[in-house]
C-alpha cells in the first residue's frame, strides 16, 4: 500500500507561557512536538505497511526547522519525509494550509503514484479546529473518514475499505471506498519504538523541501496570509472576574478549612444545601 | 505558520488595520443559518442553543433566522421545524431525501453547499460537534469562506461583520476572528457553551422545501451499522448539577479516586482537565474544558487545576466555581467564587468527611 501521513510540528502547548506585562506569547524555548493526534495517523499507516508491504510517506508544511518532525517521524519508521516551505505560507488558516497540503500531495503522488490512505490528525493540540483534514479530502476527492477508532477491514486491491467511526451517540460501521483521508480517534493504537535501523537511517536521511513553485503553485494569492479567508483582529488575555474569589484562610488545619469551606459554599446557595441533602441519599 | 488560527504574536496588530472590502458579489448575502443537527429522530440541543445565539444576532443585523434541516421524513423530520420555530427561526429550509437519512459527509457537503448558493446566507452556525467539525470544514472549503472552530463568544461589530473569539495557542489566550471579505462566515460552537433558550410554544414561521439532486449509487460510503453509546457512562457529566474536577494537582492517577469519592458524596459527576487526558489518567470523555465537555453545575469544585483559558470556558456557566489550588496565583482564583490555597490531595479527603457528615447529621434532623 502507498500510504501518506500529514503530520504538524506544534510548540508543546503545556509549555507555552504568556508575557505577565505585555500579553505576549513567549515562544523562546519551548520545545516543539509533533502534533500527538497525527501518531496515531502514523501508527495505523506502519501497521498497514507491515501487514500488506508499501510505502510510508510523512508530509508536513511549515518552516525549515518542521524537518526536524519528519526526521522524528522516520525514526518511529516511515519511510520518506516531504517538507513544504516557503515564506509564501507564513499566515495560513485552515483554508490555505489545506490549499497547501493538497498541492504537496498531489506534487508526492506524480513521483510516488496516488496514495490510498492519507492520515491526518484529528485536530492540533495548538489550533484545535480538525479543519484541515476534512478541507485536503474535499479539495482531492477523497472519502473522508473522521474520528476513526479502527479500521475492520481493508482491501487495497478492490480499494474497499471498513472502519468504526466514532459518532455523537455511537460507533457508526462504515464502508467506502478507496482513496480515503482518515484521521484516528486518539487512543485507538500507540506509536511504535521505531527500530535502531530506523532511528540511524532517520539521523542520516534527506528531507527533501519543496517550495511552492516547486510543488507547482503559482497562484500565490492562494496562499499564507492573502489566501486566509479568516482574520485574527485581536489576541488576548481573558479579564479577570470584577471581583476575585472570596479566600478561605487555611489555617487551623485541614479540618477546619474544609468546615469552613462547607459553610461559605452554603452560605453563598443556601439551595443547595437541601437539594443535597433530598438527592443525596443512601450513605 | 499560522495553521490551523493561531495567530502570529505580534503580528495581530498589523493585521487589525488591514480594511477588506466586501466584494460585489457577496453583497446580497443575507441572514443567520443555524445548521439543525438531527439524528436518531432528534433534534441535538447545541442545535437550539445556536438558534438562541442566532436569533441574538440576526436580531442585531436586522434580518432573519433560518434553521437549516436535513433528513429522511419517515423519521419525524416534519416535527423537527416546530422546535426550530419555538426556539426562534423565522424559516427552515428543509431538505427530505432518503439518502439523508443518516448523516454521511459526502451527499450533507454537496446539499449545503447547494442551499448557501442558492439563497445566500451571511452568516452560518453550527455545533461543535462530531457531525458538525465533520461537516464545517468540508463545507467551508467548497465554498472558499472562513470557518471559526470552537467559538466561546459572538457578536457582531461596526461593520456588520460577526466577530468570533475562540480560545488559541492551546488555550492560553483568546482571539477574535473575522471572515471580512468572504460569505458565509461560519462558526462552530460547542455543546452547552451558549444558553438553551427558552421556547415559544405555538410560535410560527416558514418551511422552505428543497429538493436536492441526490442518488444513493453515486455515494461512496455505506453505514453498515450503529452501535449506540451505553447511555450510563460518561454522558451526564455536561448535564450534572454538581461537578468535581482534578488537575495536575493531584500529582498520580491513584489521587483519580479522591476526585471520585467527593463527587459521590454530593450525588454529581466528575472530569478532570486536559492535562490528565494527555497523561492517560482519565478518558476523553471525562475532560472539561474547550476541547472537553462544557458544563453548566450548580456547584463546581477544581482541585488542583490551574484554570487556564482552554479549561475556563468550559466551566464559566456554572452557578458557583470552588477552587483549591496550593498557588496563590492560579489563574483559577480570577474567577472561581470561593477559592482556598490548599494542596488538593489534603484537603480533598478531609472536604468528602465534612461534606458526609454535615449531609448525614441534617438528613437524620430532618
Amino acid at each position: 500500500m502507498r500510504i501518506f501521513v500529514c503530520i504538524k510540528q506544534v510548540p508543546d502547548s503545556a509549555q507555552i507561557r504568556v508575557h505577565p506585562v505585555t500579553n505576549t506569547i513567549m515562544r523562546q524555548g519551548v520545545p516543539t512536538i509533533i502534533n500527538p493526534y497525527d501518531l496515531f495517523g502514523l501508527e495505523e499507516a506502519l501497521r498497514l505497511r507491515d501487514r500488506f508491504g508499501g510505502t510510508v510517506t510523512v508530509l508536513t508544511m511549515g518552516p525549515p526547522m518542521a524537518s526536524e518532525s519528519l526526521r522524528k517521524a522516520l525514526g518511529y519508521g516511515a519511510d520518506r519525509g516531504l517538507l513544504l516551505t516557503d515564506r509564501f505560507f507564513a499566515g495560513s488558516d485552515t483554508l490555505a494550509t489545506s490549499y497547501a497540503l493538497a498541492r504537496l500531495i498531489e506534487k508526492a503522488a506524480e513521483e510516488e503514484g496516488m496514495p490510498q490512505i492519507v492520515f491526518c490528525g484529528k485536530q492540533t493540540i495548538d489550533g484545535d479546529t480538525a479543519q484541515v483534514g476534512p478541507g485536503i479530502a474535499q479539495r482531492l476527492g477523497l472519502s473522508q473518514l473522521t474520528y476513526v477508532s479502527a479500521i475492520d477491514e481493508i482491501d487495497p486491491e478492490k480499494g474497499s475499505i471498513t472502519v468504526r467511526r466514532r459518532a455523537d451517540h455511537g460507533v457508526q460501521v462504515l464502508t467506502s471506498r478507496l482513496p480515503a483521508m482518515i484521521t484516528m480517534l486518539e487512543g485507538s493504537n500507540h506509536i511504535r519504538r521505531g527500530t535502531q535501523s530506523d532511528v540511524l537511517r532517520a539521523a542520516q536521511a534527506k528531507i527533501t523541501q519543496w517550495n511552492a513553485a516547486a510543488v507547482g503553485i503559482t497562484d500565490l494569492s492562494l496562499c499564507g496570509l492573502r489566501g486566509s479567508p479568516t482574520v485574527v483582529k485581536r489576541v488576548f488575555a481573558p479579564a479577570a472576574r470584577s471581583e476575585k474569589a472570596d479566600m478561605i484562610p487555611a489555617t487551623g488545619g485541614g479540618s477546619a478549612t474544609a468546615a469552613a469551606l462547607i459553610d461559605a459554599i452554603f452560605a453563598r446557595q443556601p439551595a443547595l444545601e437541601e437539594d443535597l441533602i433530598s438527592a443525596a441519599g443512601g450513605y | 505558520m499560522n495553521t490551523s488560527q493561531t495567530p502570529v504574536a505580534g503580528a495581530s496588530g498589523s493585521r487589525a488595520g488591514m480594511k477588506k472590502e466586501l466584494p460585489e458579489h457577496f453583497r446580497s448575502y443575507k441572514h443567520v443559518w443555524v445548521f439543525i443537527e438531527f439524528e436518531l429522530g432528534r433534534i441535538h440541543p447545541v442545535s437550539l442553543e445556536l438558534l438562541g445565539e442566532g436569533r441574538k444576532l440576526a436580531d442585531q443585523l436586522g434580518v432573519e433566522l433560518a434553521g437549516v434541516l436535513l433528513g429522511s421524513g419517515e423519521h419525524g423530520l416534519n416535527d423537527a421545524t416546530g422546535s426550530c420555530f419555538a426556539y426562534g427561526a423565522d424559516l427552515v429550509y428543509l431538505v427530505d431525501h432518503p439518502v439523508l437519512a443518516q448523516y454521511r459527509n459526502q451527499p450533507y457537503t454537496k446539499v449545503m453547499t447547494e442551499l448557501v448558493l442558492k439563497y445566500q446566507p451571511e452568516i452560518m452556525l453550527l455545533g461543535a460537534t462530531v457531525l458538525g467539525r465533520d461537516l464545517a470544514g468540508s463545507v467551508a472549503t467548497t465554498l472558499k469562506t472562513g470557518l471559526t472552530a470552537d467559538c466561546t463568544e459572538l457578536a457582531i461589530d461596526d461593520e456588520r461583520s460577526l466577530a468570533a473569539t475562540r480560545p488559541t495557542f492551546g488555550g492560553s489566550l483568546l482571539c477574535t476572528i473575522h471572515t471580512l471579505n468572504y460569505r458565509p462566515q461560519m462558526a462552530t460552537i460547542r455543546p452547552r457553551v451558549m444558553a438553551m433558550p427558552k421556547p415559544v410554544e405555538g410560535r410560527e414561521g416558514r418551511v422552505v422545501p428543497y429538493t436536492p439532486d441526490l442518488q444513493e449509487d453515486s455515494i461512496v460510503t455505506k453505514v453498515l451499522s450503529f452501535l449506540p453509546d451505553d447511555a450510563s457512562e460518561a454522558s451526564g457529566l455536561a448535564f450534572a448539577d454538581i461537578v468535581v474536577a482534578g488537575g495536575m494537582g493531584l500529582r498520580s492517577e491513584e489521587n483519580i479516586q479522591l476526585v471520585r469519592k467527593l463527587a459521590a458524596v454530593l450525588g454529581g459527576d466528575w472530569g478532570g482537565s486536559r492535562p490528565l487526558v494527555q497523561k492517560g489518567w482519565i478518558g476523553a470523555d471525562r475532560q472539561i474544558g474547550q476541547t472537553g465537555k462544557t458544563i453548566r453545575p450548580k456547584l463546581y469544585i477544581a482541585a488542583g487545576i490551574s484554570g487556564a483559558i482552554q479549561h475556563r470556558v468550559g466551566v464559566e456557566g456554572a452557578d458557583m466555581i470552588v477552587a483549591i489550588n496550593t498557588d496563590p496565583n492560579a489563574p483559577i482564583f480570577d474567577f472561581a467564587h470561593l477559592g482556598v490555597v490548599a494542596d488538593a490531595v489534603t484537603l480533598l479527603p478531609l472536604l468528602t468527611e465534612a461534606f458526609r457528615q454535615r449531609l448525614l447529621v441534617n438528613r437524620l434532623a430532618g
